[in-house]
C-alpha cells in the first residue's frame, strides 16, 4: 500500500537548516491503523504532511500504491491528493460558509463529478456519519464532534485508499474524542487503511499499531492489540 | 473553459462565496461601481450639453458671418476720420459675385413699428427680407408660409409674423393667416407663423415682411442694415469674412487697415470654439471615468489580494481536497470579473438613472441646458469590455498569490 526508503526532509531556518526526517522506512499494508507518535518536534506532522502529499520529501524514496511520488508538479499533487488521499484535521478545517453538504460534495466537484450524484454521494456519506438531518447546517452550526465528523464524511466522500488523520481528536473532549475514534476504527473495520498521528496513548492504542518517532528517527514500531472505543462511549 | 463558464457549479461556487461573504462584496464592488457611474454620468451631461448647444444653433447655417456698416476710424481718399459706413444693396451683389466659396449673400434691413389689430396693438421689431433667409437661419413655421419670390418681385404688403406677435394681436386659437394687421397704419395681410427661435442673433425678429416692400415704406432705396454671408462648407468662413471685408471696404472707399469701418460676427468662429470645448470636455470625461474605472478596479485587485490572504486555509483545504492551482486560479479570476461587472451593470443602470435624473431636473423646455443627456450603447459595451479586461488581468495578480503559498503552509495558517 505505502512504502518509504530513507525518507528525509529538512527546513531552512535563516541561515541554517533543521534536519527533521532523518532516515524513515516504513511500510503499510492494505487495512492497517497505524498511530504516529512523537512529542512535538519529533517530525511527526511533517511525515503525515509527506505522505498526504501536502509537503515534499528532500530525499528517499515514497510509493503509495505502487506509483512513486516523485517531482510532483502541484497540478499532478492535486489529482493523487484526490484519488488516492482522504484528509481529517485537528481543526476540522470545513469551509465556514458552505453547509454541510456542500463540504462533503467538494472533494467529488473537484473529481469533475455531476451535481446530482454528487449529493447523492455527499448525502450518503453523511448518513453513515449519522448527520444526515445535519446535511444543510453551516459548520458554526455543529458542535465539535459533529464538525468532525462532517470532515470525515468529506474525506471518505471520495473513497480514497488511504485515511490521514492530523490529531483528530485534538480539539475534542474525552467523550467526543471516543466516539470519533469508534467512527474510525468501524471504518478501518471496513478495510480502510488508516494513518494517525497522536499523542494521546489512549487514542494511540485504539489502532493496530504504533510507530513511535523521536527526533526525526523511528524509535519503537509495535503491534498493538487494539482497544475498542465502544466500551468507553 | 467554455463548459466551465456555463456550468452551474461554477457559478454556484462563485456565488456562494460571495454571497456569503455580503459586506466584503459589496465594499469591493463600490470603487468600480462609482467609476462607471462617473463615466456615464459624466459622458452622458457632456452628450446632454452638446445636444442643447446644437439645438441653440441648429435653426442656423453655422458657416456664416455677419457684416455691418459703423464708422471708419482712419481717413481715406480724402474722406476725415469717423464717416458713417452705410451699405447697400449694390454691396451685397459684388460680395457674392467676387468672393470666392460664397453660397450666398442675404442683405436684411430691420425697424421698429407699432403694429395695429382692432383693439390690439404692440411694437415690434420688423425686418425687411429675402426668401433666401430661410436658408441661413431656419424659420419653423406653425401655419402658412414664409415670404416667397413673388412676393419680393410685386412688393407684396404681406407679413410673416412670430408666434408671439400672434398671441398679442390675436385671440387665442382665432384663425390668423389672411388677416390683416397694421404696421405703420399699412395694412398687411399675415400669411405665415413661425416659432420663436432658441436663439436670436442681431436685433430681435418679431415679423418679416418682403424686402422690397420694407425698402419702400421706408424708404430705404438701396441701402440695407446688414448682411449675412453664408461660406461653402469646404471653405473657411474666416477667410471669406477678411476678403469680404477687403472687398467693401474697397468700394465704400475705406482705408484698407481700418478695422473699425465694419462691425461683424462670425458665427462660424463662436461655433468652432464651442465645439472645441465641448471636444475638450468629451476627452476630460472619458479621460476621468477611465482613470476612475481603473482605480476601481485596482482596488477590487487590492481586495481581492486581502480576501486572499484571508482565505488561505480555506485554498489550501480546498488544494488538500484535490483543487489544481488552475482550479484555484480560475475560481479566483471569475470572481474578480464577475464582481467588476455586477458592480458595472449596477453603475451603468445607477449612472442612468442619474442621466433620468438630470433631464427632468435640466433637460425640461425649451431653452434646457442639457438635452437629452444618454450615453450611447457603444460606449456602454466599450466600458464593460474595459471592465471584463482589467478585471481578468487584475485578478491574476490574486489568483497567483493565491496558489503560490504552498497548500501545507496554507493549512498551517491559524
Amino acid at each position: 500500500m505505502l512504502t518509504i526508503n530513507k525518507l528525509h526532509k529538512s527546513y531552512p531556518i535563516g541561515d541554517s537548516s533543521l534536519h527533521v526526517l532523518k532516515g524513515i522506512d516504513l511500510s503499510v499494508k492494505e487495512g492497517e491503523m497505524v498511530a504516529i507518535m512523537g512529542s512535538s518536534g519529533s517530525g511527526k506532522s511533517t511525515l503525515l504532511n509527506i505522505i498526504g502529499m501536502l509537503d515534499e520529501a528532500d530525499e528517499g524514496e515514497y510509493i503509495l500504491d505502487g506509483v512513486p511520488i516523485k517531482n510532483l508538479t502541484e497540478k499532478k499533487a492535486a489529482i493523487y491528493r484526490n484519488k488516492f488521499l482522504g484528509f481529517i484535521f485537528q481543526s476540522f478545517n470545513l469551509i465556514n460558509y458552505k453547509n454541510a453538504l456542500e463540504n462533503v460534495a467538494l472533494p467529488l466537484y473537484y473529481q469533475g463529478m455531476k451535481r446530482s450524484e454528487r449529493q447523492e454521494k455527499a448525502i450518503f456519506h453523511l448518513e453513515k456519519v449519522g448527520l444526515k438531518d445535519w446535511a444543510h447546517h453551516l459548520p458554526n452550526e455543529l458542535s465539535g464532534g459533529q464538525k468532525q465528523r462532517v470532515a470525515i464524511a468529506r474525506a471518505l466522500a471520495a473513497n480514497p485508499k488511504l485515511l490521514l488523520a492530523d490529531e483528530p481528536t485534538g480539539a475534542l473532549d474525552t467523550k467526543t474524542s471516543y466516539e470519533i475514534m469508534e467512527f474510525i476504527q468501524q471504518l478501518n473495520d471496513e478495510g480502510k487503511t488508516i494513518l494517525m498521528v497522536t499523542h494521546e496513548e489512549d487514542i494511540a492504542n485504539m489502532c493496530k499499531r504504533i510507530v513511535r518517532l523521536r527526533d526525526g528517527v523511528i524509535m519503537e514500531d509495535t503491534f498493538v492489540e487494539q482497544v475498542r472505543a465502544e466500551q468507553y462511549v | 473553459m467554455f463548459k466551465f463558464l456555463t456550468d452551474r457549479d461554477t457559478w454556484q461556487e462563485v456565488f456562494d462565496s460571495l454571497s456569503k461573504n455580503k459586506l466584503r462584496s459589496i465594499l469591493t464592488m463600490v470603487g468600480v461601481w462609482w467609476g462607471i457611474l462617473l463615466l456615464i454620468g459624466l459622458l452622458g451631461s457632456a452628450r446632454g450639453l452638446e445636444n442643447a448647444f446644437n439645438r441653440l444653433f441648429g435653426d442656423f447655417a453655422t458657416n456664416s458671418v455677419f457684416i455691418w456698416g459703423q464708422s471708419t476710424s482712419k481717413p481715406f481718399k480724402g474722406f476725415q476720420e469717423g464717416k458713417q459706413v452705410q451699405l447697400t444693396l449694390t454691396d451685397a451683389k459684388k460680395v457674392e459675385g467676387n468672393i470666392e466659396g460664397i453660397e450666398f449673400v442675404v442683405p436684411r434691413n430691420q425697424s421698429q413699428a407699432t403694429v395695429v389689430r382692432n383693439f390690439l396693438s404692440g411694437t415690434f421689431g420688423i425686418n425687411g427680407d429675402y426668401p433666401l433667409l430661410d436658408k441661413v437661419q431656419k424659420k419653423k413655421l406653425i401655419h402658412g408660409r414664409f415670404i416667397n419670390q413673388n412676393d419680393i418681385d410685386d412688393n407684396k404688403k404681406v407679413a410673416v409674423i412670430s408666434e408671439n406677435v400672434y398671441k398679442q394681436l390675436f385671440e387665442k386659437d382665432e384663425q390668423a393667416i389672411g388677416e390683416l394687421i397694421r404696421i405703420n397704419g399699412m395694412n398687411f395681410m399675415v400669411v405665415g407663423i413661425f416659432e420663436d427661435g432658441n436663439m436670436n442673433m442681431g436685433p430681435s425678429t418679431d415679423m418679416h415682411i418682403p424686402f422690397t416692400t420694407f425698402q419702400q415704406i421706408y424708404n430705404r432705396g438701396d441701402r440695407i442694415g446688414w448682411m449675412m454671408i453664408t461660406g461653402k462648407p469646404e471653405y473657411d468662413i474666416k477667410q471669406i469674412e477678411e476678403d469680404a471685408k477687403l472687398l467693401l471696404k474697397n468700394l465704400n472707399r475705406i482705408h484698407p487697415k481700418d478695422n473699425r469701418a465694419f462691425g461683424s460676427f462670425n458665427l462660424g468662429n463662436e461655433f468652432a470654439k464651442m465645439t472645441g470645448f465641448l471636444t475638450g470636455m468629451q476627452f476630460l470625461t472619458w479621460f476621468v471615468g477611465i482613470a476612475t474605472l481603473i482605480a476601481g478596479v485596482f482596488a477590487i485587485g487590492n481586495i481581492l489580494l486581502i480576501t486572499v490572504k484571508e482565505r488561505t486555509k480555506e485554498i489550501g483545504v480546498r488544494r488538500a481536497l484535490g483543487a489544481t492551482p488552475f482550479e484555484i486560479k480560475r475560481q479566483i479570476v471569475v470572481e474578480a470579473v464577475f464582481l467588476t461587472l455586477l458592480a458595472g451593470f449596477v453603475g451603468i443602470i445607477s449612472g442612468g438613472w442619474i442621466l433620468i435624473a438630470l433631464d427632468s431636473a435640466f433637460g425640461q423646455g425649451d431653452d434646457a441646458t442639457i438635452v437629452n443627456a444618454s450615453v450611447s450603447i457603444a460606449v456602454v459595451f466599450i466600458a464593460l469590455l474595459i471592465l471584463v479586461v482589467l478585471g481578468t488581468l487584475i485578478g491574476l495578480i490574486p489568483a497567483f498569490k493565491a496558489t503560490s503559498i504552498k497548500p501545507i503552509e496554507a493549512l498551517r495558517e491559524e
